[in-house]
């Protein structure tokens, strides 16, 4: 599969196990009824692990698993399904650091969304060029909800600037 | 009036420049028109029975004369020279074309509006109070929290593709006015004893195929706490409200279904979590948008206008009109002006472009540049001095807009129905129109008092037939239009779901039908008596006696 990240396209590194019998390297990506299952073998081998987790499932259950985790895996069924978009969200204010894939009905119409709840890889089809995601990586610059990355809101932009004025004591 | 910063218009031109390249890409082929849909829903383009109609956002409200005179161009420029007022405080145009969609976008960007999120899963545009900032029972403007929730909620995106659509609505009085305890979330405020403001919030509400009333999830919360919280209350949604069936995906299901207290406890406990980001209303914001809804500079008037008193002396339809359609202001002297869009035989909350033009310079000359959008598909001007009433009034009249009904019979709610929507199931204009007709003098009216008639076309129940007092709903039966009728219903501070009265009438029957209904209260109120009092005090059953013996 291919993904969509740090602005270009590259091949996916991650080895999906499903059932099969755990390899000892590599990056191992497991489902979360496999993490949870054996997460003490899983979390002794040499290697990166990621988990596909489902949508009905709650953020709250991967709370003791992300320190071992370097990738989560979330789905959009079709675009339309929006539960992974607060799914991110909830990872991330646990304290979730690591990488956050998009996979599923992703389209560049929905990309600004998902990077701005905190995704940061896209699994993509060849549908789209790599310049149609970039394009539609900068589509809306502007934001009223907080982004991530070091962008600014447009609340916070706004207020900066009197900010910078009040804070010269004889400013206007 | 809220004025858009550098911020807000660049916002909404990035969103006219992208609606631009999507149309284009659709009428070059390049996008199917799966594809597309979402993408012109979130821009309020619907493909209804004969044309695309474009639903354009009037954020709770409020309009000034500049934007209802630029509304009135773009009916000319790109429609049939009329638009159609919502129950959503939006209007619509019925007969637009693709191709001029993105120069239309772009002629509202230009006075600051915009269509955005007024269609598709997301957070519509939030509705308010019709008389906000002017009514006399208000603790306080509302506007400034209704202005903070459009921001925040504008393309917010974590609730871009929710189960199913969403709707806030606010109020600042006591008599609620803004519907709040039917819709997906409602907001009242409240003063604390030591004077600061907070909020109740009700969830859970709404109309369409299964009413209910919302539940109050908290009693009093803090103002500056209003944003994280309504985030907890759309996060838990998000994630748990149904997917697989379209009809059971609003938050009422949601609620209904887990139950009231367990819907509450996964609110407080997703709010007890907290975030990273801190979305909390910061004072500085609400400060710099509480400015702009600041009270215009009223005169000190005597609240007595001895001009207005001999005019009302001295023209019964004038005197008529202000009993009506004029209501008591908080500042003495100055009076709030309803306008119906109701005329005899008319099409509910239809307005032509001449009309809204006058509407505009009455504003400008009267109401000091303001206009506001009611939920009952009338106009509003909000601040006119009594002093100047008679003179409104003439104008209005001169523009067959002085139709002296407002809150009573006549003054019907009806969504489009089959005439225009691609999901109805019966007509609901004509019925609208013959009522008014058969219902239509106004001293009786009067004697009759405060009614309240909804129309909607399907059991999607966008005429709000269910809070109607009087709640006519059409349905096909086997090709054939008819129509059901229930009692009881209420959108205000005392919501109340009406009830189903008996088997449905033909079409042209509706009118003897409610003139029965009508009637039958009549001859038995009380002194003083409302039509929902005597309905609670002697039940349906005179009603279907009267109704089902003699039609």
């Amino acid at each position: 599969m291919k993904l969509f990240k740090d602005n270009q396209i590259s091949q996916d590194t991650w080895t999906e196990i499903g059932d099969d019998p755990l390899p000892a390297v590599g990056d191992l990506l497991v489902s979360y009824s496999r993490l949870s299952a054996e997460h003490a073998t899983l979390t002794q081998l040499p290697v990166r692990l990621g988990v596909i987790f489902d949508n009905a499932e709650r953020a709250e259950v991967l709370k003791d698993h992300l320190q071992s985790l370097s990738l989560i895996v979330l789905a959009f069924p079709s675009f339309g399904d929006g539960r992974a978009y607060s799914l991110a969200r909830q990872l991330r204010d646990l304290g979730y650091t690591g990488e956050l894939r998009a996979r599923g009905d992703v389209l560049p119409d929905q990309l600004q969304f998902m990077m701005q709840v905190g995704f940061d890889t896209f699994e993509v089809s060849d549908r789209f060029t790599e310049q149609d995601w970039r394009r539609a990586a900068e589509q809306i610059s502007l934001s009223y909800q907080p982004i991530t990355g070091n962008k600014q809101d447009i609340w916070q932009a706004r207020h900066a600037y009197a900010e910078a004025l009040r804070e010269q004591p004889h400013a206007g | 009036m809220y004025r858009y910063d550098e911020f807000d218009q660049q916002f909404v031109d990035q969103r006219v420049t992208q609606f631009r390249e999507q149309a284009d890409r659709r009428l070059r082929g390049d996008l199917t028109e799966d594809e597309f849909k979402p993408l012109r829903l979130m821009n309020g383009l619907y493909l209804q029975l004969h044309a695309y109609m474009l639903r354009v956002a009037i954020p709770y409200g409020t309009l000034s004369s500049r934007q209802l005179d630029r509304l009135a161009e773009i009916s000319e420029k790109y429609d049939r020279n009329y638009g159609h007022f919502t129950t959503r405080q939006n209007i619509q145009y019925n007969w637009i074309k693709l191709e001029e969609t993105a120069d239309l976008l772009a002629d509202l960007a230009d006075v600051e509006m915009h269509a955005i999120q007024t269609s598709g899963n997301c957070i519509r545009n939030v509705t308010t109070d019709h008389w906000a900032g002017a009514a006399a029972d208000e603790l306080a403007d509302p506007r400034p929290v209704a202005e903070l929730i459009r921001q925040w909620s504008s393309l917010h995106p974590e609730f871009s593709f929710l189960p199913r659509k969403f709707k806030i609505a606010v109020t600042g009085a006591p008599a609620d006015r803004a519907a709040v305890k039917v819709h997906d979330i409602g907001l009242r405020m409240h003063l604390s004893e030591s004077g600061e403001r907070g909020w109740e919030v009700i969830a859970g509400g709404g109309q369409g195929r299964t009413p209910m009333i919302g539940v109050t999830v908290r009693e009093f919360l803090p103002e500056k706490e209003l944003l994280p919280y309504l985030e907890a209350i759309m996060r838990v949604y998000n994630l748990h409200g149904r997917r697989d069936n379209k009809y059971k995906a609003r938050i009422k299901i949601l609620v209904h279904e887990i139950g009231a207290d367990t819907f509450r406890d996964e609110v407080e406990a997703e709010y007890a979590r907290g975030s990273e980001i801190d979305i909390a209303v910061s004072q500085r914001e609400l400060d710099r948008i509480a400015a702009y809804f600041a009270p215009p500079q009223f005169e000190e008037l005597p609240n007595w206008s001895p001009r207005n008193e001999e005019h009302k002396a001295t023209n019964k339809e004038f005197a008529k009109w202000v009993r009506s359609n004029v209501a008591p202001h908080k500042q003495d002297g100055y009076a709030i002006v309803n306008i119906s869009l109701k005329p005899e035989g008319g099409i509910p909350g239809d307005a032509t472009a001449d009309q809204m033009r006058t509407v505009a310079d009455l504003g400008r000359r009267f109401s000091f540049d303001e206009i506001r959008v009611s939920h009952h598909q009338n106009l509003v001007l909000p601040h006119v001095r009594q002093e100047d009433l008679f003179d409104v009034w003439q104008i209005l009249s001169a523009a067959d807009l002085a139709t002296a009904n407002v809150g009573l019979a006549s003054d019907i709610i009806a969504c489009p129905g089959l005439d225009y929507c691609a999901l109805a199931t019966a007509r609901s204009i004509p019925v609208a129109q013959s009522l008014s007709r058969r219902l239509a003098d106004v001293e009786r009216q009067q004697d009759i008092g405060p009614l309240r008639i909804n129309i909607s076309g399907c059991i999607n129940a966008c005429g709000h037939h269910h809070v109607g007092h009087i709640g006519i709903l059409g349905l096909d039966k086997k090709g054939e239009e008819f129509y059901q009728i229930t009692l009881g219903g209420s959108s205000s501070e005392d919501a109340s779901i009406g009830k189903i009265l008996g088997p449905g009438f033909a079409g042209e029957d509706v009118p003897d039908a409610i003139e029965t209904i009508i009637n039958t209260y009549v001859g038995l109120r009380q002194p003083d008596e409302t039509f929902l009092s005597t309905l609670k005090r002697i039940g349906a059953q005179p009603f279907k006696e009267a109704l089902y013996e003699t039609v």
